[in-house]
């Protein structure tokens, strides 16, 4: 086995509000290979794009990293300084949003602002970052490339703006590009296109790639190795076709069961009751225990650890399989 | 099954109008709807599916007559409620109703539960006091929410919980029609899942007809009898979910639409058809065939001429040159 290119180890964020401690990431970990494209996949507050921000250094007041390590080539970036994480930030570690006109600079060109990022990050004059930059429009699939460095952001379309992100971050060198959700906004004509370019950078240029989504038809489609996050930890996580088709979690089992899909069609759905729970106040033991339809005693009570499957790598933090539920 | 229409649209058209540049010269047109006739059957559901833009929306909101058309028919129970004014309107309003999409924005924020759902009450029928409380409690129970939350406010509720009460407040005054604009868009798949089984529920209980607009093709198969697929304000193609979904599409655009939906059964994925470019600008449309310019198999005709939407099998209607050419040789 290669040594990870990333790797997260037992991470806990908070944030402290008026209204209480806002547990948002609780020992969640995680790594990814080089060249690899690993999905993060959870629903709407389990702790996923904390922890995309976190790896960057960028956790939003009032939110603080209380515990972990995050270990980037096995350096730990948490104990890097302002100016070291930012030569990793927007270098070797890039990351693209959801939404991608808030990611530009409406009153600058597109080509001003991705040879200023280019010339941050390499010893290079205005006439190679043009060239640099250009070079990363037609990698993208950018159609005439010099007329996108001339554009304004708001002449491009949203599916466009997107490749300008993703042309950012590899023109400047990027081994790992954190995309959190980076297609959500799209229409799924562009998606699709979005998504057969990851697969193609990685392929072409080896980059390794977070891709924190909500959707698990996009993480069949394109991650390699995925795990599911459930209120700020990694419930189950694995190669793709091990956690979506041998699932073991009830959470991910529910997740999957509540999707439409045309084997479901003229059937109720299964739905998960109740709701996700909130960082402010967390069940204990098992965060999933009062929803989860499996649930027993020692469940209350303790968290499970992750517990290691196979031989592939597929584990599962469900007492079910742990050596404490089975007693 | 006695088919009988509830709602149809003739040559529905609707034209946003804008000016700008300097001293409002500048004059363009949206068609945002250019030409919609469908007929919705009663207690039937009828998916509307399409990318951002395509006026699924704005048929949604035409057909309520929310918005005014530029010209065409809606008929809704064999009436024309097109050429109505508010006042003659006003019996037909409380046939059809409305889901929207974001639960947050759908209720005013100051308005307690009850405020909320009583509202199309008051404004409808002469039911007040105890009588007024005790519906509201009904069409709690109905949606599935407890009866004693009459008096909280929204900010108290998550996005599904709003979502179940927007749907109580559509059913108040026991309509026929309801249109759903992407109801379950903003919430996660376990609550999704709540939120559709419960829309089946109802309309089998209370015999609703449902307009189902959403830009999510697996849940738009899940729920929908026939599915109409819309590209820049046109039907490009009507039929069964099941014919839709089970490989017999036969518009090219639907074609690569249902094949960039992200799959995750491994025994249904397809080889995907990536469609070049973007969707055309309304304000701006191609000449003859709205989708010719991204068109994998486009030929010459479809640069000239606009296809009409044709009846080329039984209940399956499309628009395409090349459709009507296949199925007759």
């Amino acid at each position: 086995m290669t040594e990870p290119l990333l790797s997260v180890e037992d991470l806990y964020i908070r944030f402290k509000t008026y209204a209480g401690t806002v547990h948002a990431v609780n020992g969640m970990s995680f790594h990814i290979h080089p060249g690899e494209i690993f999905g993060l996949v959870g629903e709407s507050g389990c702790g996923k794009s904390v922890t995309g921000l976190a790896v960057l250094g960028m956790v939003p007041y009032p939110g603080e990293v209380i515990a972990g390590r995050i270990l980037f080539h096995g350096e730990n970036l948490l104990q890097k300084n302002r100016r070291e994480m930012e030569q990793i930030r927007g270098g070797r570690i890039a990351m693209i949003f959801q939404d991608p006109s808030a990611s530009l600079n409406p009153v600058f060109t597109v080509g001003s602002q991705i040879s200023r990022i280019i010339r941050h990050h390499r010893r290079v004059d205005r006439h190679e970052a043009r060239a640099l930059a250009l070079a990363g429009f037609e990698a993208v699939g950018l159609p005439d490339p010099a007329r996108i460095f001339r554009a304004y952001p708001h002449e491009l379309s949203g599916g466009m703006q997107q490749r300008v992100m993703i042309a950012m971050a590899l023109a400047s060198g990027a081994e790992l590009l954190i995309a959190d959700e980076p297609t959500t906004a799209l229409d799924v004509t562009i998606q699709a296109q979005i998504l057969a370019l990851l697969n193609d950078l990685r392929a072409a240029q080896g980059v390794s790639i977070l891709l924190i989504t909500h959707d698990l038809g996009v993480v069949a489609e394109t991650c390699d190795r995925v795990g599911v996050a459930y209120a700020g930890s990694i419930v189950e996580t694995g190669p793709t076709a091990q956690v979506l088709y041998q699932m073991k979690h009830p959470y991910t089992r529910g997740l999957l069961e509540a999707l439409p899909r045309p084997s479901h069609r003229g059937k109720a759905l299964q739905s998960i009751p109740g709701s996700v729970p909130s960082g402010l106040d967390l069940p204990s033991g098992c965060p999933f225990w009062p929803r989860c339809p499996e649930v027993m005693d020692i469940c209350r009570e303790q968290k499970p650890l992750p517990t290691r499957l196979d031989e592939v790598g597929h584990r599962v933090a469900c007492h079910l399989y742990s050596r404490e539920g089975q007693r | 099954m006695s088919r009988t229409p509830l709602v149809e649209t003739r040559h529905l058209y609707k034209i946003f109008r804008s000016q700008s540049g300097l001293f409002r010269r500048e004059k363009k047109e949206v068609r945002a709807l250019n030409g919609v006739s469908l007929t919705i059957y009663r207690r039937e559901t009828l998916g509307v599916v399409g990318e951002s833009g395509c006026g699924k929306t704005t048929l949604g909101r035409t057909i309520l007559r929310l918005i005014p058309p530029t010209s065409g028919q809606i008929l809704f129970e064999g009436q024309d409620i097109a050429p109505l004014d508010r006042r003659t309107l006003r019996p037909y309003r409380r046939h059809m109703q409305m889901v929207f999409q974001n639960p947050y924005t759908s209720f005013d924020p100051r308005f307690t539960v009850l405020k909320s759902i009583a509202e199309p009450l008051v404004a409808h029928t002469d039911l007040r006091g105890d009588r007024l409380v005790a519906r509201a409690r009904e069409l709690l129970q109905q949606v599935g929410m407890p009866g004693e939350i009459l008096y909280r406010y929204p900010h108290e509720f998550s996005g599904g919980q709003l979502q179940r009460l927007a749907v109580a407040r559509a059913l108040a005054l026991n309509p026929k029609f309801i249109v759903l604009d992407e109801p379950t868009s903003a919430l996660d798949v376990s609550v999704q899942a709540q939120i559709i089984n419960l829309l089946k529920q109802l309309q089998a209980d209370l015999h609703l007809t449902y307009l189902f607009i959403s830009h999510d093709l697996s849940v738009v198969q899940h729920i929908s009898d026939r599915i109409a697929v819309m590209y820049l304000g046109q039907i490009v193609e009507l039929s069964t979910a099941d014919t839709l979904f089970q490989g017999g599409a036969l518009h090219p655009y639907t074609k690569a639409l249902l094949s960039s939906a992200p799959i995750i059964d491994p025994q249904l994925r397809r080889e995907r058809i990536i469609l070049p470019g973007n969707p055309p600008n309304p304000a701006n449309p191609p000449p003859g065939c709205a989708f010719h310019p991204r068109c994998p198999v486009a030929v010459d005709v479809c640069s000239k001429v606009e296809p009409s939407l044709l009846e080329v099998e039984s209940e399956h209607w499309a628009a395409c040159h090349l459709v009507g050419k296949e199925v007759g040789a």
